[in-house]
């Protein structure tokens, strides 16, 4: 597979977006920063529809724009699922897919008409036209429109933005199934670090057309510094598991996370399956001794491997060692000297089970393909 | 009551016909230029094209007049290629009508392009339409309703015209001689029976056209977004 590698610019009333990157050719890779960052019009420069773009845009050995030149949006193979799903009104949703696939029929692809309708359940929306469909079935017919017309690069920008947490529910599990079951690069572009911490990857994260950080998804969300970027209040940081037992009566799930363990809202997956989980910093609380007579179920040993206190404020983060595994705290500043906190320092990490977010899904690659 | 002379009518008809294909023909790539274009020249051309909307019809008939006579350079080339010359006839009429009705046909095709937008575009491209495929495809079905208000519009328009007609076609039976003239001419002679003949026609045409537009729009609303 192909890699994709820009180098460009854009220019902005209030900023420059400039980005020199390389994208990977498999796997998903979340381009993630607050609204406004220059993360859509970085996509919509891949694509070969933003105009003001300068600079050069190569896929593996083809240049997309380079010096004067710029392939057409048409020829470069790329597919792009829109926020607002931009299906084409006059035509059913059958329409819609058909209108992929007659032009694509001369493009080699390992997967055909009748696999992507059944991946993606659409089936029973054939009939339908746009204005006919919820907002997730839109998204849904958009998606497999977008891959019946084979591409070799998938351009998401934020696909899930626009519909209700039920809605994005019912999307999730189809995305995550895109990038191994149809083997395509996907870049993922989000506001939501649920999202980046569910599908994907890797994470290139742009502020003020900048790129701030980029690597794996829990190296780079454990890095202090990125608070700027993911917003104080949602800041956090993902822990990797795998279901280890279901109680079914009080509907709790006990995820295994290597040497220890944590309850949660009940997942609806099987013991075995590997899920991630997402705790907020705000949603952590620290003792230094271990709490009885308490509602919180999961108390952790940790260590604490750095403190950062922020100037001007009440807060400090707190980055802790749970054995192998990283965590995130926000405590005020007060606290870290009360409970007298230094590096290297024994601590227990509090965690309520009802500050998990309700869902969790399976890791992509742990979705079998058709 | 007695019937009518159809002859200015059936050349009415025929008139708003062929000026209607052709400024379907013309007015669709400048109604898709002045919906996407960023050239500053937008703004010119678009106030060329409504100068018909508000310069009195003998105004523009003047000019086509003294553009279109034998004696202007368009004219007097017309006349030395085919011998005959282009005001008083039924050609001159169609290029009038033309520059008369453009209006008509690129403002409510232009507003259409514009309620489209980039985006459906931008989607067929991304699903490997070329640019030609995807006006074909997406563009033109999502503006039909455009296209019928701007093609109506565009034939009782030009049924209707009368000072631009007047100036350059004149009033000669079966070449020149279209229904407005015709009813004027009645009228100037009293007769008054001919004159509402040919009234009626016009008044229940014009009304049927418009009617089955705002049914048609009513009943098959394109649904956009």
């Amino acid at each position: 597979m192909a890699d994709l590698s820009v180098d460009v610019r854009v220019q902005y009333p209030e900023f420059e977006l400039s980005v020199a990157q390389v994208f990977p050719g498999s796997g998903i890779t979340a381009l993630f920063g607050p609204s406004g960052c220059g993360k859509s019009t970085l996509l919509r420069v891949i694509a070969g529809f933003e105009r003001r773009a300068s600079g050069r845009v190569h896929f593996g050995e083809e240049v997309w724009q380079g010096g004067r030149r710029r392939l057409a949006p048409h020829l470069r193979g790329v597919g792009y699922v829109f926020q607002d799903a931009r299906l084409f009104p006059h035509l059913s949703a059958r329409g819609n897919l058909d209108y992929a696939h007659k032009r694509a029929a001369d493009v080699p692809a390992h997967y055909g008409f009748d696999d992507v309708v059944d991946i993606l359940d659409l089936a029973p929306l054939f009939d339908r036209r746009a204005a006919q469909l919820s907002g997730g079935e839109r998204q849904r017919v958009a998606i497999g429109r977008t891959m019946l017309a084979r591409p070799r690069l998938l351009l998401m920008d934020e696909p899930l933005a626009a519909l209700d947490t039920r809605r994005k529910a019912e999307i999730l599990p189809y995305v995550s199934r895109l990038a191994t079951a149809f083997d395509i690069p996907i870049i993922y572009v989000t506001h939501a670090l649920e999202e980046v911490t569910q599908l994907c990857d890797r994470i290139v994260a742009l502020s003020a057309g900048q790129i701030v950080a980029t690597g794996g998804v829990a190296e780079v969300l454990e890095r202090l510094d990125l608070a700027d970027v993911q917003g104080r209040f949602e800041a956090g940081s993902m822990l990797r598991g795998h279901v280890a037992a279901q109680d079914t009566a009080l509907h709790l799930t006990r995820v295994e996370l290597g040497g220890f363990a944590l309850e949660v809202p009940e997942i609806g997956l099987t013991p075995g399956a590997e899920v991630r989980l997402r705790v907020r910093a705000r949603d952590v609380s620290l003792a230094r001794s271990r709490p009885e007579g308490l509602s919180i179920r999961n108390i952790l040993d940790a260590r604490v491997l750095s403190i950062s206190e922020e100037p001007d404020t009440a807060h400090a983060e707190l980055l802790l060692d749970l054995g192998g595994q990283n965590l995130r705290a926000r405590i005020t500043r007060a606290a870290v000297r009360e409970l007298g906190l230094v590096q290297g320092a024994q601590t227990f990490a509090l965690v309520k089970s009802v500050s998990f977010d309700r869902q969790a899904w399976p890791r992509a690659d742990a979705v079998a393909p058709p | 009551m007695t019937l009518p002379d159809l002859g200015p009518l059936f050349l009415t008809i025929r008139l708003a016909a062929i000026t209607t294909v052709i400024l379907l023909i013309i007015g669709t790539p400048i109604a898709w230029w002045l919906a996407h274009t960023r050239s500053r020249a937008r703004s010119v051309v678009e106030a060329v094209t409504a100068l018909p909307l508000v310069l009195p019809p003998t105004v523009l008939g003047f000019y086509l007049l003294v553009f279109l006579s034998p004696n202007s350079t368009i004219g007097g080339l017309w006349l030395s290629v085919t011998g005959t010359t282009l005001t008083f006839s039924f050609l001159g009429l169609i290029i009038a009508s033309a520059i008369y009705s453009l209006p008509f046909m690129v403002q409510p095709l232009q507003g259409a392009f514009e309620a489209v937008g980039r985006g459906p575009l931008e989607a067929a491209a991304s699903l490997r339409a070329t640019p030609m495929d995807a006006f074909l495809t997406i563009a033109t079905p999502m503006a039909v309703r455009g296209y019928l208000t701007a093609t109506v519009l565009t034939f009782a328009h030009t049924i209707g015209e009368f000072g631009v007609v007047l100036m350059v076609g004149g009033n000669i039976p079966d070449r020149t001689k279209v229904v407005s003239i015709q009813i004027y001419e009645n009228v100037e002679t009293i007769d008054y029976a001919a004159a509402h003949g040919l009234a009626a026609i016009l008044l229940v045409f014009s009304f049927t056209a418009l009617l089955s537009v705002y049914m048609f729009n009513r009943r098959f609303p394109v649904h956009v977004g």
